[in-house]
């Protein structure tokens, strides 16, 4: 049974594995096979620009738009729906897996080794992780979940380097482990009396539906086991060691999906479901995340410090970046007065910017390696002469990540702060002392890698080439665009956000 | 009365210049760079013309006050971007494009040839841009927002021949220091966001600047929203960020080794303005400082001790531009111990002078630099027989420094002198005098270093410039000191590209400490204590008390005193490098243990890098979080895994590495997990 059918959303979230099939079944020789994956991922990053731009985000327009409802094998009783929506919340994200597949896409043009394949699979993540953002059933959204790892685990154990096999293994466990968790807590919220429902949308806006007694599992145990699976996906400290490993043997490409949107995933799961449909555990249990996101942040800048390999250094940041988001969301635990959307929106915009700024790392990485064949930083040095452009490229990214105004980073790390101060300010100072060390890591892996005294045999290495100063170039509008004006994220996260503060502030001043 | 574009307009064209240089000119047309230097010039001087325009507007006391505008909305957080354009304001407007314009001019002959002229450009005016931006700021996240930029651009300018790994690690060294002071200055920004609440209930943005004054203001018609020890530490915070830009112990040490950019950097960046900034930081918010003797008795005592301090280690440098770098840092401790003391107006007077003879003798070092190819002064010596302009000026600009009469350094020198004296009651006395006698001191090792530069630079024979360097540290290979300079040998006096913007600086030199405000009576139409009183009127406005007139009487006996202390330090110098005429670089070879430890900068650099950040914290702290990490939480996963696989050979079938079997797995686990609550219900 339909129950709303916009198709804009199904569009957008299936035209790369629609893509992906015509491509293995008809497109033929590798220059076509690029082309042609091109030509999709442009056409998906116009139809989530779409999504994004034609979001109403006035006041009094509906929460969740582009609804796609459909029943769902009804057959065997299971009140399950295909539901594809976005709100505040989730159409920046979409955007922004549009426009990183983009980017992801155009890093592959030298790859040169199961082309078909390749695009293949990275065009199958590409719908994955879009309908993570998009589904509104859960059990819809844990079937995105579980499809991202395949495509995934591919791309690194075949087109990666180093202990790829390795990496790609421990990638898969980590996650599977995390998501074996949310099953769990998926299934039980579904046989909790009276709810029967997978339904997000229903669960978010009717929190009490799950307060009623007679619990499979307490709610507070439901909230960690969803939280289990977020926290290794995000990742957190200490369930993340697998991303430093994924990260550095991961192909460019791989790399900056993983980076940019995987990790997301995480943080979107977070905010949606253990904030939106768990309020009062969320505020209860706010100091935990607040105390494992500080955590992450020092202990992640601290230990990429010592990297010596460029895509493990970035790696590493992530992990203390991604702190942050733990931080921000952190601010539902004040203990009186009004809660402010600011934390929670400084959280989701944290994700849209780390997506950004780390991406653009990645790709300014990958064009590195390609070049000189090593990213191990001391054989690395004054680069920026021969490679202007991916200087200028790898400079600004880092700016961003260490949070200089101007640049999108600044913003998220402001509200962030902002927000979680108001909870809990000394372990928000804590927080803030990251910026110094992430000032650290970046300028010093600036200065070793582009600047100073460059090795003869560097000398006559290549710029970007137009293709591959495309995406370089996208990001950066990106990064200063947003960091310049960003109201046109916040306001629209802030739509998303809004309507779980209010829930929150029922539960907090009762 | 100017009118609100005209002032944005101020800050947007230098932006331009920025833009069109670093997207225009170097991209595509990089062959005739000069473009870029001419377009920076053309806006800075419009730029100018339109700062003496609000200047203007000022002083005639037009209410320039304009309605923000809405940059960022997120839940409470209002964040506004708008202008603030008081005395203080106005005339910092005219200091920065007026500086910045001279030393623009200067670069086209300083610069030229160099490869990367457009990009020199850019940054220049991406800086200037910045720190205009700075100092218009209504709003103390904005003004934040342009503080960090002109960080980065101070970053981008010192590292600007980033093929140099000293200029690299010069630039992040800056950055990283002064961002530890930022900190304190971020923390303090999220304090007032947790009195957004009160602050809106009074009416007042927590992040408004003139509605922070208001809320630091006792008497005002809400009370107090800010006070007690939160304000104190409120103050400290923001202090930090100030003591970080503008180099105050314990965060100093990375203006020296910013001497690394190219000169005309030094004389904008890291002399007239932007170490400037953390001075005008503490004056913009003077309105909340003035609230805690606490805060204010650190200020004070802080800025003192950085007076001596770096005057101390400007006496053994042999790099010319290192001792005018610890020269400024000292200066900027004379403005800072005055704003602690409450001497709001001669602190700015103070940073206004300071501004053009510090940027005079920063331009004269290049000056000199240009003609001998070495900053060192051991290979300099005679260079006024050859250099005639270049040695007047910087001979007016040393005097000026020193505070001889009638000099711009005199007046304001003797401005801040006579009010630690007098005292103004806002901190004990002990303070001042403490302060008083530490600036008084710190005037007579003033008088001596730049003596001692003077004399090294100009006086005696000409000791071989940058060739006898690059013979002495080939013989001598374990001298790996940097030098920034760049060319060869032709001493002669510079281009008139060059010349003449420092005329004109010598100039100012001369006139602008008296005529901007006569001590006496009325001079040339300017009232009596001018720029003192046109301060002082602005402050009292932003506290909402008008009338309030505060200027210090000309003291016959304190210049007495200054100058005797200056003319000590003086004929010390004298008699040691010109009488003697012994090359002997300095006197204090002979007191060893005292010049060691100067010439070490009494090891604070070796504290900071050796020890604090690489043996204690990245070999240390770092290490061992690091192995933890490897072996503990890795080791307990890689752990994990291994006695998975090695449990026996049916559950080693399910490492088959195939997704498949995983998913199938974890569905029937589930299952399980389900049947057992099923039945258990």
């Amino acid at each position: 049974m339909v129950e709303g059918y916009n198709g804009l959303l199904t569009a957008t979230v299936f035209l790369p594995a629609v893509g992906a099939l015509i491509l293995l079944l008809l497109v033929k020789g590798n220059k076509n096979v690029r082309n042609f994956a091109v030509f999709i991922a442009l056409a998906d990053l116009v139809l989530s620009l779409v999504v994004f731009s034609f979001f109403d985000r006035s006041e009094g327009a509906d929460r969740f738009q582009f609804v796609d409802k459909i029943t769902w094998i009804p057959d065997v009783g299971l009140n399950a729906h295909f539901f594809l929506a976005v709100d505040g919340l989730s159409a920046p994200l979409v955007a922004l897996t549009g426009l990183l597949g983009m980017c992801a896409i155009l890093a592959s043009w030298h790859v040169g080794f199961r082309v078909k394949e390749y695009f293949v699979w990275l065009l199958v993540l590409q719908t994955a992780v879009m309908g993570v953002f998009t589904s509104m059933d859960l059990l819809l959204f844990f079937l995105f979940w579980e499809l991202e790892l395949v495509p995934m685990f591919m791309l690194i154990s075949v087109w990666g380097s180093g202990r790829k096999e390795y990496s790609a293994m421990k990638f898969l466990i980590f996650t599977i482990f995390g998501s074996g968790f949310m099953l769990v807590g998926i299934v039980a919220v579904y046989l909790t009396p009276g709810v029967g429902t997978f339904d997000m949308v229903e669960l978010s806006t009717k929190t009490t539906m799950l307060t009623s007694a007679g619990l499979l599992i307490p709610m507070s145990g439901l909230f960690w086991l969803f939280f289990a699976g977020f926290a290794i996906k995000l990742p957190t400290w200490p369930v993340h060691t697998w991303l430093p490993d994924a990260h550095t043997d991961a192909p460019t490409a791989a790399s900056v999906m993983l980076a940019g949107v995987l990790l997301k995933m995480g943080g979107y799961g977070l905010l949606r479901i253990n904030v939106g449909m768990f309020p009062s555990q969320a505020d209860e249990f706010a100091w935990v995340l607040v105390v494992l996101g500080v955590v992450s942040v020092l202990y992640g800048a601290v230990i990429t410090m010592r990297q010596t390999d460029l895509k493990r250094l970035i790696a590493y940041s992530s992990v203390s970046h991604m702190g942050l988001v733990l931080v921000g969301i952190g601010s539902v635990g004040i203990s009186e007065g009004t809660l402010s959307v600011t934390g929670l929106n400084g959280a989701a915009m944290q994700l849209f910017t780390h997506g950004t700024v780390t991406g653009l790392l990645f790709l300014s990485v990958g064009l590195v390696y390609e070049r000189t064949h090593t990213r191990h930083i001391p054989d690395l040095g004054g680069l920026a002469g021969r490679m202007p452009v991916v200087a200028v490229a790898m400079l600004i990214a880092g700016l961003a990540s260490l949070g200089l105004p101007g640049l999108s980073g600044f913003v998220s790390e402001l509200l962030v702060f902002l927000g979680a101060y108001q909870a809990y300010d000394w372990p928000t100072v804590l927080a803030v002392l990251g910026i110094v060390l992430a000032a650290g890591y970046i300028l010093w892996m600036m200065q070793r890698t582009f600047f100073g005294v460059r090795r003869e045999s560097f000398n006559d290495l290549p710029d970007a080439s137009l293709v591959e100063a495309l995406p370089l170039g996208l990001m950066l509008i990106t990064i200063i665009g947003v960091g310049v004006y960003p109201s046109v994220l916040t306001d629209v996260f802030e739509s998303g956000l809004n309507p779980m503060v209010d829930v929150l502030n029922g539960v907090i001043n009762p | 009365m100017v009118s609100e574009a005209v002032i944005w307009s101020i800050f947007l064209l230098p932006l331009g210049s920025f833009m069109f240089a670093a997207l225009v000119v170097r991209p595509l047309f990089n062959r005739y760079s000069l473009i870029s230097g001419l377009a920076t010039i053309g806006a800075l001087g419009t730029a100018l013309g339109l700062s003496i325009w609000t200047l203007r507007s000022a002083i005639l006391g037009h209410h320039l006050e304009f309605e923000p505008l809405k940059w960022l909305e997120v839940g409470d957080a209002t964040i506004e971007i708008g202008l603030l354009v008081d005395p203080l304001t106005a005339l910092m407007l005219v200091v920065v494009t007026g500086v910045s314009l001279l030393v623009q001019i200067y670069s086209l002959g300083y610069m030229k040839g160099d490869p990367s002229f457009s990009r020199y450009y850019a940054y220049m005016s991406l800086f200037t841009a910045a720190m205009l931006g700075l100092v218009m700021s209504s709003n103390i996240i904005q003004l934040y927002m342009f503080w960090e930029l002109v960080g980065v651009s101070s970053y981008l300018l010192i590292g600007f021949w980033h093929e140099r790994p000293s200029a690299a690690a010069a630039a992040k060294k800056a950055f990283i220091i002064t961002r530890i002071g930022d900190v304190g200055f971020l923390i303090a920004i999220l304090y007032l966001f947790t009195q957004a609440e009160t602050f809106s209930a009074a009416g007042l943005n927590a992040f408004h600047i003139p509605d922070i004054w208001m809320a630091a203001q006792a008497e005002a018609a809400a009370g107090a929203i800010i006070g007690g020890t939160a304000l104190t530490w409120l103050a400290l915070g923001i202090f930090a960020g100030a003591a970080g830009k503008s180099g105050q112990f314990p965060l100093h040490t990375w203006l020296p080794d910013a001497m690394e950019g190219p000169t005309p950097v030094s004389a904008l960046i890291h002399a007239a303005t932007m170490v400037a900034a953390g001075v005008f930081l503490v004056a913009r918010f003077f309105p909340v400082f003035e609230h805690s003797i606490d805060a204010m008795t650190v200020v004070a005592l802080v800025g003192a001790f950085t007076a001596v301090f770096a005057a101390s280690m400007g006496l053994v440098m042999n790099d010319i531009k290192r001792v005018m770098a610890y020269s400024t840092v000292s200066q900027l401790g004379y403005m800072m111990a005055a704003l602690g003391l409450g001497l709001y107006a001669p602190a700015i007077f103070h940073l206004v002078t300071h501004a053009a003879f510090k940027a005079l003798l920063f331009l004269g070092a290049g000056s000199v630099n240009h003609a001998t190819g070495t900053f060192d002064m051991r290979y300099m010596g005679g260079l006024r027989k050859v250099m005639p302009v270049t040695y007047v000026l910087m001979f007016i600009a040393g005097l000026s420094l020193v505070g001889i009469i009638p000099l711009a350094g005199f007046w304001s020198k003797d401005e801040i002198l006579l009010g630690a004296w007098d005292g103004t009651g806002l901190v004990d006395t002990w303070v001042n005098r403490v302060t008083f006698f530490s600036l008084i001191v710190g005037v007579v090792a003033t008088a001596f270093y730049t003596m001692r530069m003077i004399i090294l630079t100009f006086h005696g024979e000409f000791r071989g410039g940058i060739d006898k360097e690059i013979e002495d540290r080939s013989s001598d290979a374990a001298d790996d000191t940097n030098h920034s300079a760049h060319g060869g040998i032709h001493l002669h006096e510079s281009p008139l590209v060059m010349i003449l913007p420092m005329l004109v600086l010598g100039v100012i030199t001369v006139v602008i400490g008296y005529i901007a405000n006569p001590q006496w009576v009325d001079e040339f139409g300017i009232p009596k204590h001018w720029i003192t009183a046109f301060l002082s009127d602005g402050l009292a406005e932003a506290k909402n008390a008008i009338g309030h007139h505060e200027t210090l009487e000309f003291s016959r006996g304190m210049a007495l005193v200054s100058t005797l202390a200056a003319l000590l330090g003086i004929g010390l110098a004298v008699l040691v490098y010109l009488k003697r005429r012994r090359l002997v670089s300095d006197i204090l070879v002979l007191v060893k243990p005292v010049h060691i430890l100067l010439t070490q900068k009494y090891y604070m650099d070796y504290l900071y890098e050796n020890l604090m950040v690489r043996k204690w914290f990245y070999r240390v702290f770092a290490g061992t979080l690091d192995w933890l990490e490897k072996n503990i939480i890795d080791g307990t996963v890689d752990l994990v895994g291994w006695f998975f696989r090695n449990i026996g050979t049916a559950i080693g079938k399910f490492q088959t590495g195939q997704v498949q079997t995983y998913a199938t797995v974890i569905a029937f686990a589930v299952l399980a997990i389900i049947l057992a609550l099923l039945l258990v219900d």
